[in-house]
């Protein structure tokens, strides 16, 4: 699955070793490559950064151990892709999650929004988590040895996150009136945002990327770098709307939001999200944690 | 360290009420061979009641504070000023909930509900260590709690891994694995923070002020003035007095201080030949039972904030017994349904 040519795949497991990798002039991404990663880190960091949000808040412990881990594993993925990333301007992980304004930030807008109550969160996490899975099983037959090795490590992690929102699914959807109603207003509130989540990337330099087709079988490499959309899209919508109506749960008719979170347009829940996070340490620039 | 006679008397005080499911005296007779050998009372062992109840109350309390525990340090979990230290914050409160949630099966194998001892937490009935009612202002309190409050709870915890009742022992080795990585982390966070800018230093130090003296406290009162301590080393729950155990934390401290470069604020602290052992001042045991009484900087928010998490999340709960029953009854349907046929074949 990992080409055994290019020492940096090998290696590309932790944020630690792909910096290392930099720092030695092994890895480095283009500059279309470093805005694909960079797309990806955003969307990982925030959605991580939210769900570290519900710790010591959660319905029962059980689930701030659980809504942690899928936190943290989001967050070492968003640490890979920002590593990565950084490598094309001199920057670092650290450079790009705490000193770049909130027009900067390049995730698409579902994994801003805020947690709302555990079925918002439950909602969100469903969407998000068939999304990760269609794109990091595809992009683990990348060409781009850093990012099929960061891809392969995620589609393990993403496999239970998605397992973890489907089990919730169906206890909500199916379990009491209340639970139900909520699930149902959760589907609701995060639909519009699905749109946009298979948009086609924007904002690459033409021609600077080639596409992975979803059709290969597992084990090869194409021509490509970064992953189309457009059938994971489909598959998005065989899976989706089958587990909704599984939870006794009606599929979301509400038309879906304008997006633009890849150019930087995001909704206002983002800015106060990155006040949060970015304020000590841009209360200290320069120095070391 | 404890005489027969102590070992006797300590247990004759719970064996008394115990009599009755214990006519022979068999089963007293083989919890004080275990005592004496120095073996592990399992949960299907024959136990003093006074035992019992003292083990109860001693590991819930320590599940609470691993519970409440969380808040203080998840007080920055959305603000950890670099992604490293975020996924490492985050990652050690995870583990505070695990060792909490570890802790409460221990205590349930003594015949102890976890939803009775977690009512117990959120209707403010059960106690927990008063550390956590502490506030943490700065990202240095990131650090001290590693280093200092995590150091005492090692110096503490260490010898309970070899507490005489099984469950108990097994939970602890476990927890100390990872709360000495923790101490490591915290120790690494004032370390960073020393090795850096004036600010970052003046942060550092003005956190292990505040935190230096209530971590001693975690050992609690004087020996003279511990009710309960007696009692537990008879019966090899506790290993070492308070004070004991106090100053083997000072002795760990102070050469930990010089490498950091922090100065523990208690002036009166210098090495002492003829003890083998660190010197330090008088604690100011005033401040100890103002938070213990519940007059601490965090004590009512605590409580509440998880009290406040456990009402918001009352219908998830309920969602997943219902979902859980229909499941029930389905298979049960299914099986019944199911049951002629296999007759049939």
């Amino acid at each position: 699955m990992i080409p055994t040519t290019n020492r940096s795949a090998s290696t590309a497991l932790t944020p630690e070793a792909i910096a290392e990798s930099i720092a030695a002039d092994e890895t480095v991404a283009s500059e279309p490559v470093a805005l694909y990663a960079l797309g990806l880190g955003d969307d990982a960091l925030v959605l991580a950064h939210r769900l570290g949000e519900w710790i010591t808040h959660a319905p029962e412990l059980e689930e701030d151990v659980a809504l942690g881990n899928i936190g943290l594993d989001l967050l070492g993925h968003a640490r890979s892709l920002l590593t990565y990333a950084g490598s094309a301007w001199g920057t670092s992980e650290d450079d790009l999650a705490y000193f770049r304004g909130e027009s900067e930030f390049r995730n698409r807008q579902l994994f801003e929004q805020p947690n709302g109550d555990f079925a918002h969160t439950i909602a969100r996490q469903l969407f998000a988590s068939v999304y990760f899975d269609g794109l990091y099983r595809a992009l683990r037959r990348s060409t781009d040895p850093t990012l099929a090795a960061i891809a392969a490590k995620a589609t393990k992690e993403v496999d239970y996150h998605l397992d973890h929102s489907v089990q919730w699914l169906l206890r909500l959807g199916l379990g009491t009136e209340e639970s139900h109603r909520r699930m149902q207003r959760g589907l609701d509130a995060m639909w519009p945002f699905v749109g946009e989540l298979f948009r086609a990337e924007t904002g690459l330099p033409e021609g600077g990327v080639a596409h992975v087709p979803l059709d290969v079988t597992d084990g090869g490499t194409l021509g490509g770098v970064v992953v189309d959309l457009e059938p994971l899209r489909s598959a998005f919508d065989e899976i989706v709307p089958r587990l909704i109506t599984d939870a006794g749960l009606t599929v979301p008719t509400v038309p879906f939001a304008r997006g633009g979170g890849r150019e930087g347009r995001h909704t206002e829940a983002l800015g106060p999200m990155l006040a949060e996070m970015q304020v000590l340490a841009r209360a200290h620039p320069g120095v070391t944690w | 360290m404890v005489t027969p006679t102590a070992r006797a008397a300590a247990t004759e005080t719970g064996g008394v009420r115990d009599a009755d499911d214990d006519p022979q005296g068999d089963g007293r007779r083989r919890f004080e061979e275990l005592l004496a050998s120095e073996s592990r009372v399992e949960p299907t062992d024959w136990m003093p009641a006074a035992y019992r109840k003292t083990l109860i109350r001693q590991i819930s309390q320590h599940a609470h504070s691993e519970i409440i525990g969380m808040q203080p340090e998840g007080n920055w979990i959305t603000r950890a000023p670099s992604l490293k230290r975020k996924a490492i914050l985050m990652a050690k409160v995870q583990d505070e909930a695990g060792h909490g949630l570890y802790l409460y099966s221990a205590a349930q194998t003594l015949g102890i509900d976890r939803e009775e001892m977690f009512d117990q937490l959120i209707t403010g009935r059960a106690k927990y260590s008063s550390i956590f009612n502490y506030t943490t202002p700065t990202w240095a309190d990131m650090g001290s709690i590693g280093w200092l409050v995590d150091g005492a709870a090692i110096c503490n915890q260490v010898p309970l891994c070899r507490a005489s009742y099984g469950p108990y022992g097994r939970a602890m080795v476990r927890i100390c694995k990872e709360e000495s990585f923790h101490q490591r982390q915290g120790f690494e966070i004032l370390l960073a923070l020393m090795n850096g800018t004036e600010e970052q230093r003046a942060m550092a130090q003005e956190s292990v002020n505040r935190w230096y003296a209530p971590a001693l406290m975690m050992f609690g009162p004087p020996d003279a003035d511990s009710p309960n301590s007696q009692q537990s080393m008879a019966w090899n729950i506790k290993r070492f007095s308070n004070d004991e155990l106090r100053q083997r934390f000072v002795d760990m401290l102070v050469p930990q201080a010089e490498i950091l470069g922090v100065t523990l604020p208690d002036p009166a602290i210098r090495w002492n030949e003829e003890r083998g052992h660190y010197d330090f001042g008088d604690l100011d045991w005033t401040e100890f039972s103002e938070v213990l009484a519940g007059r601490g900087p965090a004590n009512a928010v605590r409580v509440s904030r998880r009290r406040t998490a456990h009402e918001n999340g009352a219908w998830v709960r309920e969602a997943a017994r219902a979902y859980a029953d229909k499941q029930a009854t389905a298979s049960a349907a299914s099986r019944a349904s199911a049951a002629p046929e296999k007759i049939a074949s």
